[in-house]
């Protein structure tokens, strides 16, 4: 039984099957499995195709939805369908699909396991599994009170939710965000998700006011945004951080109200982003520490727990590199040529790697932050005199400019992974 | 005999070649410019087509400032200028799509 055999039974619903015995598996092509279709999973498998080796995605759902501009949809300008994509043109490069929920790995055997207890055989695997929220973190809020208080954090239907209620909301309604401390994915998410509610309001709902929520005292990009906030939205928004009692210790949905350490704040409209950790199945197969995410080697990004598994993307502790789909993807990239370089019998490439966040304060205002990575002692560290944010001095022109640059490099990037 | 010699050679040459494009990794930091510089988006330029002596003028004169950037500038300055070299030549020479 090789490993193509096996996936074809498995394709067909057979179910679980005999070992592969090794013998036969060195003999066949060696397979990389991939498991997660998000902008490091889908970007990973593709590289691997286009560098000639043979490699198979495992992706629960039929289509991604993309998070990045996903702010855009709660904002109003923008539909969910723009931000949704397909596999096809991954099939066309020659990436099989499979479409299945993995839900643990034996690294010993070098299987993957699905919930309905089919298997499939690797040589090695890439993990990228994105996030899982974490449910049991403030008390008050799980799976069904998301139903009622969106996350809006995984990109879908909890974004049209949101959207939906903020459209509902009568003028002079309170909104109220819950924002976690870090580590979670895409660091100025909130304050994108923020800034473009407020000017939402400004816009439509003048009278109603957007309450900040801050686990923190710092983000990213703050002086940048906070500059903005007081000259575009001073009526309109309102941050509380850490120190002024802004860390969320409770949520209460049935009087859509979040708790902090000072008092109780109620909204017509509630969105919490909870803590979260590493998608599911990394705890499962046993690549998550106790910090809820997967330790890395910063030059290969195999796991530091369990052999011949990489991981990339939100999942993984990539040191200065934040969790966003420019990294992930940018991580994808270098793992596959890790990977085709480990098949080879070669030493892997040392990896120096890029990432740029766009956010939007207003539709026509970008601002942005970049960073360049090296390993340095064992994590991928900033290199030093590279990166940083928008200048604080920078024109509208140059604002507007980078709010196209943003639209630009979302367009691209989506092309270039699922086009 | 001269005919049969060239074949070989071309041969040689073609085998050579392909072997070379898949047993090479690319140059530290080159895979991550097609983040952005890919495609036909006009706001955000491809690097396909371009010379590796262009690409590495521009990142140079973004790195020291000489060309004004709104981001380019914060990249470049994490590449030394030998990896600039090389990221250059790799992207010209295919690595740009």
């Amino acid at each position: 039984m090789n490993a193509r055999l096996d996936r074809r039974a498995f394709l067909a619903g057979v179910g679980a099957l005999a070992v592969a015995s090794p013998s036969v598996l060195a003999q066949a092509k060696p397979r990389v499995v991939v498991v997660g279709g998000g902008f490091g999973g889908a970007s990973c498998a593709r590289a691997l195709a286009e560098r000639g080796v043979a490699v198979t995605l495992v992706e629960a759902d039929a289509r991604y939805v993309a998070c990045p501009f996903s702010n855009l949809v709660i904002h109003g300008s923008r539909g969910l369908d723009q931000q949704t994509f397909g596999f096809d043109g991954l099939r066309k490069v020659g990436v099989e699909v499979v479409h299945g929920r993995a839900a643990n790995v034996d690294a010993d055997a070098r299987r993957v396991a699905f919930q309905d207890g089919t298997t499939l055989a690797y040589d090695r695997l890439v993990l990228a599994p994105g996030i899982d929220i974490r449910f049991d973190a403030l008390p008050g809020y799980d799976a069904a009170a998301a139903d009622v208080l969106p996350h809006a954090w995984k990109a879908g239907a909890q974004t049209a939710l949101l959207r939906k209620q903020l459209e509902a909301m009568e003028d002079g309604g309170v909104v109220v965000m819950s924002v976690p401390a870090n580590p979670y994915r895409c660091p100025p998410g909130p304050y994108e998700r923020a800034s473009l509610i407020a000017h939402y309001l400004k816009t439509h709902k003048p009278k109603s006011k957007l309450l900040v929520l801050d686990a923190k005292d710092a983000f990213s990009k703050q002086k940048l945004f906070m500059a903005a906030w007081a000259e575009l939205y001073p009526n309109h928004l309102e941050w509380v951080p850490l120190a002024s009692g802004g860390k969320t210790v409770e949520v209460d949905v049935r009087a859509k109200a979040v708790v902090t350490e000072f008092g109780r704040h109620a909204g017509a409209v509630v969105n919490v982003i909870p803590p979260q950790r590493a998608g599911v199945i990394a705890h499962a197969a046993g690549l998550a520490d106790r910090s809820g995410w997967c330790p890395i080697d910063p030059v290969t990004f195999e796991s530091r727990l369990r052999p011949n598994i990489h991981v990339i993307g939100d999942a993984a502790i990539a040191g200065a590199m934040p969790k966003s789909a420019f990294s992930a993807n940018a991580q994808a990239k270098h793992c596959a040529d890790v990977v085709a370089a480990l098949l080879r019998g070669q030493a892997a490439p040392e990896p120096k790697l890029i990432n740029t966040c766009y956010s939007l304060v207003a539709p026509d205002y970008g601002i942005s932050v970049a960073g360049v990575y090296q390993p340095a002692k064992g994590i991928l560290a900033d290199v030093e005199g590279a990166g940083g944010v928008s200048p604080g001095s920078a024109s509208r022109e140059t604002r507007a400019l980078e709010a196209v640059y943003a639209d630009a490099w979302f367009r691209i990037a989506t092309s270039s992974v699922y086009g | 005999m001269r005919g049969s010699w060239m074949v070989a050679a071309f041969a040689l040459l073609f085998a050579a070649s392909a072997t070379c494009a898949l047993a090479q990794s690319p140059p530290p930091g080159a895979t991550a410019c097609t983040g952005c510089h890919a495609g036909s988006d006009t706001a955000l330029p491809s690097l396909k087509g371009r010379s590796a002596a262009d690409i590495e003028a521009a990142m140079i004169a973004f790195k020291t400032g000489a060309r004004e950037a709104t981001l380019m500038d914060r990249i470049a300055r994490g590449f030394t200028d030998s990896e600039i070299r090389e990221m250059s030549r790799w992207l010209a020479d295919g690595g740009a799509k």
